[in-house]
């Protein structure tokens, strides 16, 4: 192994180089660009459908609204809910694995065939049908408590929370397999007989270990959170107008394809867009696996 | 092999049972019911509506009896297409849905078998190089991107092919190479890694030194035992088709069981969103079940007794 750091040896990709400029300026657009543009592309005008102009570079929807700023609007909410759904995975996977492979034995057999059985079932179809029963009560909840601010928000965090909940598969699953093996070393034998509690092993000594192949999964569940709201948000059954998240801006231009207007814009610059992001995760995460477990480069 | 059938057997029963009663209790919770619409009717007529879909007496009683009609195949009626049983929806939509997804199963499973093969045969050629991006590219855009924009280019811009409906075979195409292409990539993936594994080993090298061509090396020695990744994928394949079909039916406007669970979830109609959902899981258990089967036949290496 080369003395690089990490961060270098990423860096010296070409495409890794493309990938992280991209993310970037997604995000720095997400975050900036609707406090930065004037005020006017933010509202509805009568101005429906103009084909991309000077004036309204993405074009204008069926509102009239500039379909610029919607693209941003759109992903600010899908990499919040991309980031904060992941990390809840991250939790719950890594917990998981963690305990699955330290206790071993037949809780390790029970707890993985679990495993099996998700993935074979349509966790989006079922989680659906609990954003279904728990969207309303939640906002009924935040009413209760005059928590107003929160009030808006109840469909997204109720999105982050379900979707939190079914994409902690794979990484629960890697984290398993680690752990099975790094329980094996000598330091753990050491730290066992010293007396430290299971506790203290599984985090001062096989987590610290994890933390590559985690923040590879990590990196690769993001998009993989992002494409399950889009998802929903596509049905309809996700983020809701006046919000918009990439998939209802897909759905949007979707609604109003017909063989006399296409209408192209709306559904060329939220899929490009949302394409080269989906993509530059996923190349990152390949990139990053590759970095920091070359065995599994081929 | 009979112990071992018989506790999948069991345990696939468990599952289904755990489905229905959390689609049953989840959906009793969500708001709304059969009267439901603009203005609420008058209490007595609430009260016999109730009866009628048998919603009344306690959640327990509510959900004893909906097990009970389950069990006896009754997924009841529909609240919103009054008068059709959620049967009858079925029976008229699920074999649209399943003949979309047998041809993007086909599609996926013979095209990504053979690109992965190729690619490994390839190894570290232009070749290899530029499929495996491809499917890296293919992996990451999710369908409802990929089809818009299919519909642009070749149903609204070319104009070679219809941009929705059902009816005739051609109606068939986009879909289901829009539902197929990011499974296509991932199987063709798993298959390049898996051959390349398996290309290393020393009966593969038997076989070239027994002066095979590299053809038959390939497809026949090699690909029996690299394949064995791709069987033990079919459980989820099937998943993520059949919720993969959801997006497609919407948007092509393909009157098959997908549109119609997203509409119940629209309509709030009960019945028909937990006999969907029903349909949907028991259709996959018991795939998982047969493609556990089949892999342990495959595989004689595993051991079904542990």
């Amino acid at each position: 192994m080369s003395d690089l750091t990490l961060w270098q040896r990423l860096r010296k990709r070409r495409a890794t180089k493309l990938c992280l400029w991209i993310m970037a300026l997604v995000i720095a657009a997400a975050l900036f660009g609707p406090i930065l543009l004037p005020s006017r592309f933010a509202e509805l005008t009568n101005n429906q459908f103009a084909a991309p102009s000077i004036s309204h570079p993405f074009g204008t929807d069926l509102n009239g609204r500039d379909l610029f700023y919607r693209v941003l609007q759109g992903a600010r909410i899908s990499l919040l809910v991309g980031g904060a759904g992941a990390l809840i995975s991250f939790f719950i996977g890594t917990a998981y694995g963690l305990v699955s492979g330290y206790v071993g034995g037949k809780t390790d057999a029970f707890m993985m065939r679990g495993v099996e059985i998700l993935y074979s079932v349509p966790r989006l179809i079922i989680i659906l049908i609990f954003i279904n029963a728990f969207d309303s009560r939640l906002k009924d909840g935040f009413e209760a408590l005059h928590w107003n601010g929160l009030i808006g928000f109840s469909r997204i965090i109720i999105l982050i929370l379900s979707l939190g909940l079914i994409e902690w598969l794979t990484m629960a699953r890697i984290v398993r397999g680690q752990v099975l093996s790094l329980k094996s070393h000598q330091f753990v034998t050491a730290a066992r007989s010293l007396g430290q509690s299971h506790f203290k092993i599984l985090t001062r000594h096989l987590l610290p270990n994890l933390v590559g192949v985690v923040v590879v999964y990590l990196t690769l569940t993001i998009p993989a959170v992002m494409m399950d709201e889009s998802f929903l948000s596509f049905l309809g059954l996700g983020i809701q107008s006046p919000q918009a998240s990439w998939g209802s801006l897909l759905n949007d231009g979707a609604q109003v394809i017909n063989p006399v207007r296409s209408n192209w814009w709306l559904l060329v610059f939220p899929a490009s867009i949302m394409a080269a992001t989906l993509l530059a995760l996923n190349f990152l995460g390949d990139a990053l696996r590759d970095v920091i477990d070359p065995r599994d480069r081929k | 092999m009979f112990p071992f059938i018989l506790r999948r057997f069991v345990s696939m029963l468990l599952v289904l049972y755990c489905v229905v009663s959390l689609t049953f209790l989840l959906s009793r919770l969500a708001p709304g019911g059969p009267f439901d619409r603009e203005r609420n009717p008058p209490p007595w007529i609430q009260t016999r509506l109730l009866e009628k879909y048998k919603l009344n007496g306690t959640l327990w009683q509510q959900y004893t009896a909906y097990l009970k009609d389950v069990v006896h195949g009754n997924l009841r009626v529909s609240f919103r297409y009054r008068n059709r049983t959620v049967n009858e929806l079925l029976a008229q939509t699920l074999p649209i849905t399943a003949t979309l997804g047998i041809a993007a199963f086909v599609l996926s499973t013979t095209l990504g078998i053979w690109l992965g093969c190729l690619a490994a045969a390839r190894y570290h050629t232009w070749i290899d190089t530029y499929s495996m991006l491809g499917a890296l590219v293919a992996l990451s855009i999710p369908t409802f991107v990929t089809g818009p924009l299919l519909i642009l280019i070749f149903g609204l811009k070319l104009r070679w092919l219809p941009i929705g409906g059902w009816g005739e075979w051609i109606d068939l195409l986009l879909p289901a190479i829009t539902l197929a292409g990011p499974y296509t990539a991932y199987i063709a993936r798993i298959m390049r890694t898996s051959m390349l594994d398996v290309l290393e080993q020393d009966f593969i090298r038997t076989a070239r030194s027994k002066g095979l061509p590299e053809r038959r090396v390939i497809y026949q020695h090699a690909l029996k035992v690299a394949i064995l990744p791709v069987v033990s994928f079919l459980g989820p394949l099937a998943a993520n088709l059949l919720t993969g079909s959801i997006v497609i039916e919407t948007l092509f406007n393909i009157p098959g069981a997908g549109s119609f669970f997203v509409n119940s979830i629209l309509n709030k109609d009960m019945f028909l969103l937990c006999g969907v959902t029903l349909v949907y899981c028991t259709l996959l258990i018991v795939l998982n079940f047969l493609v556990d089967i089949a892999y342990t036949l495959l595989d004689r290496r595993i051991k079904l007794y542990e």
